[in-house]
């Protein structure tokens, strides 16, 4: 992902927003665009439907509670969303986001923000800016060297890359 | 300003003198254990386009427990792919549908106090109860570690959380976790660390202990540990583990806390937790009418030996109410030949008991036993989120494996006490 993305609209959900309705168990041996279809429909049936590319989830405290079932962050990613701002999250979904090139950013104003706001992210200066609302929040900025695995689209594609660098210099 | 035993085993991991909280380390990784869910599955493709084979698959461990047995098409490929990776990549610590990950591990002996370990599951913290510091990570963070062997993390604070006293007739330590889930709430550890102490804790044999381990990623917590004890060395004894630094691995007098919780077990009621969190829990008292369609004894922190007999304990002349199911999937093979060999499974089959296999089943939504819409489960396993056992329209209420039972019995959410107390008395 770029440093800094948006506008894109706010979904907004609650605390404690589990791995369970992220990614129903019920769905998890499908394909991951089967899955995705039902990201979040316990909470909101419409929500898969209706995010398009560049979205922002936003929720309340312990975001991605529950499984360390990292379909919870890759769902969101395959609907195109491009950050989650929580007042809180859950460790092992945060470390989920990262190795998978989604931003988690924690934010102690997400309260602030409501349903369809348009919201642009820069996670290098730690900076929400609500263009609905005309508002700036400050958030945890992400340390650049997990900023750089985000940017190359999660550890998995920033393995390859120090693998390829390797090799040169040997 | 001494340190925890979660300090230690990191430092130790770390190849550090010592590391305080909030300090970021890279850990060499003692032992890494995945499942058919997120286990090869996941890794094969990644690690086929990296190039790379495991560092070293005498230090990985693989379970089939989620897919088991297969009930279809795609469940029975996902488990042959684990089968073939395991034999191509030369894992030999492999447990094909042998029982449930977390339970397999310590009675096969992988764990002994001191180690640092991932699992690629998220009740990983379960091996806490051994003195190991052994967490949770996702399926490429484990690809990460299966190329490195290596992993990095942020040093958790860590919070302790004592409980004096004793546990009553007809307690668990379910009941001290449902307890915990409302007084501790699921974000205050905030992916720190829960120490458990006290006498009420150093009471309790080792199953009992892993559901308080098993149950810190309730919390929030990254992991859970207990400083390994006599009952420990014993029980490592038992599966041919020999810990002769165990006494080592304790966190010092002087360590610093992030907070220090005290509870009395002894005046602690049987918990309920009502959907749809384990936070939303109430001693058993507080649920006077509630009708239930299934109850399900089942899961890594609710289907050990122990939960058998507690069921057992109530149902053992007794049979299921009529218009309730009971199903019990004990948690590992060995679990169900032991409590064959003790009498316990008959004494629940004869109660009317539907025996299933061993393996996560309906807990994660993954097997047989899901809920359709509107029914009402209650359940010794260790969440209740909306949806998770099956339709979002469901009701999954948490309690301890004598709730679970005692509630079998009378079809509604039950205090087993009376029900223990009536069997005494005969």
């Amino acid at each position: 992902m770029s440093p800094q993305t948006g506008p894109g609209r706010a979904f907004v959900f609650g605390d404690n927003v589990d791995t369970d309705a992220l990614a129903p168990g019920v769905y998890m041996k499908g394909p991951i665009d089967a899955l995705a279809g039902h990201c979040l429909e316990s909470l909101d049936p419409g929500f898969a439907a209706s995010v398009r590319l560049g979205d922002i989830v936003v929720g309340g405290e312990n975001f991605g509670m529950g499984s360390s079932r990292e379909q919870a962050a890759m769902v969101l990613r395959q609907l195109g969303v491009a950050a989650v701002i929580a007042r809180s999250f859950a460790g092992l979904f945060f470390r989920n986001c990262l190795n998978l090139g989604l931003a988690p950013l924690e934010c102690p104003d997400a309260g602030r923000i409501l349903a369809g706001d348009l919201l642009t992210v820069d996670p290098v200066a730690g900076r929400i800016t609500n263009r609905t609302r005309s508002q700036t929040y400050a958030c945890e900025p992400i340390p650049a060297h997990l900023l750089e695995m985000v940017s190359d689209g999660g550890l998995i594609p920033h393995l390859a890359k120090k693998l390829k660098t390797q090799k040169r210099t040997s | 300003m001494g340190h925890t035993l979660a300090e230690k085993i990191i430092a130790r991991a770390a190849r550090r003198d010592s590391v305080r909280p909030g300090e970021i380390v890279t850990a060499k990784v003692d032992l890494s254990m995945v499942h058919d869910s997120s286990g090869p599955r996941r890794h094969k493709p990644m690690l086929e386009q990296l190039g790379a084979k495991p560092w070293d698959p005498s230090r990985i461990v693989v379970v089939t427990d989620h897919y088991v047995p297969a009930f279809d098409a795609e469940s029975a490929a996902i488990l042959d792919l684990t089968r073939k990776w395991v034999r191509e990549e030369g894992v030999d610590n492999f447990y094909d549908m042998e029982g449930i990950c977390h339970v397999i591990l310590p009675e096969r002996g992988h764990l002994r106090p001191g180690i640092f370990a991932v699992g690629g599951d998220s009740h990983s913290p379960t091996a806490g109860a051994w003195g190991c510091f052994m967490f949770g990570i996702g399926a490429t963070e484990m690809c990460g570690v299966l190329v490195t062997g290596e992993i990095w993390l942020k040093v958790p604070s860590t919070h302790l959380v004592r409980w004096t006293g004793r546990l009553g007739q007809g307690l668990a330590a379910k009941d001290v976790m449902l307890a915990l889930c409302r007084n501790l709430g699921l974000g205050t550890v905030k992916y720190g660390v829960v120490e458990y102490t006290g006498s009420a804790i150093a009471a309790l044999p080792m199953a009992e202990r892993m559901v308080l381990t098993n149950m810190a990623a309730e919390l929030g917590a990254q992991t859970g540990i207990i400083a390994p004890d006599r009952v420990t060395v014993e029980a490592l004894a038992a599966v041919g583990v020999s810990a002769p630094d165990a006494s080592s691995w304790q966190s010092d007098a002087d360590a610093s806390y992030a907070k220090v919780w005290e509870f009395d077990a002894s005046v602690l009621q049987p918990q309920v937790a009502a959907p749809h969190t384990p936070e939303n829990s109430a001693p058993v008292g507080d649920y006077p009418d509630v009708r239930i369609d299934q109850c399900y004894i089942g899961a890594c922190t609710g289907a050990k030996l122990e939960d058998l007999r507690m069921a057992a304990d109530i149902l053992r002349g007794r049979k299921v109410a009529r218009h309730t199911r009971l199903l019990v999937a004990p948690a590992s093979q060995r679990i169900t030949a032991a409590a064959a060999a003790d009498g316990t499974l008959a004494v629940l089959t004869e109660a009317g008991a539907i025996l299933m296999p061993s393996g996560c089943g309906a807990c994660a939504g993954y097997g047989a036993g899901v809920l359709a819409e509107g029914e009402v489960c209650l359940s010794s396993t260790a969440r209740n989120f909306k949806g998770r056992m099956g339709h979002p329209g469901s009701k999954v209420y948490l309690g301890s494996a004598y709730t679970v039972a005692a509630s079998a019995v009378t079809g509604r959410v039950t205090d087993p006490r009376p029900l223990l107390a009536e069997k005494a008395a005969a």
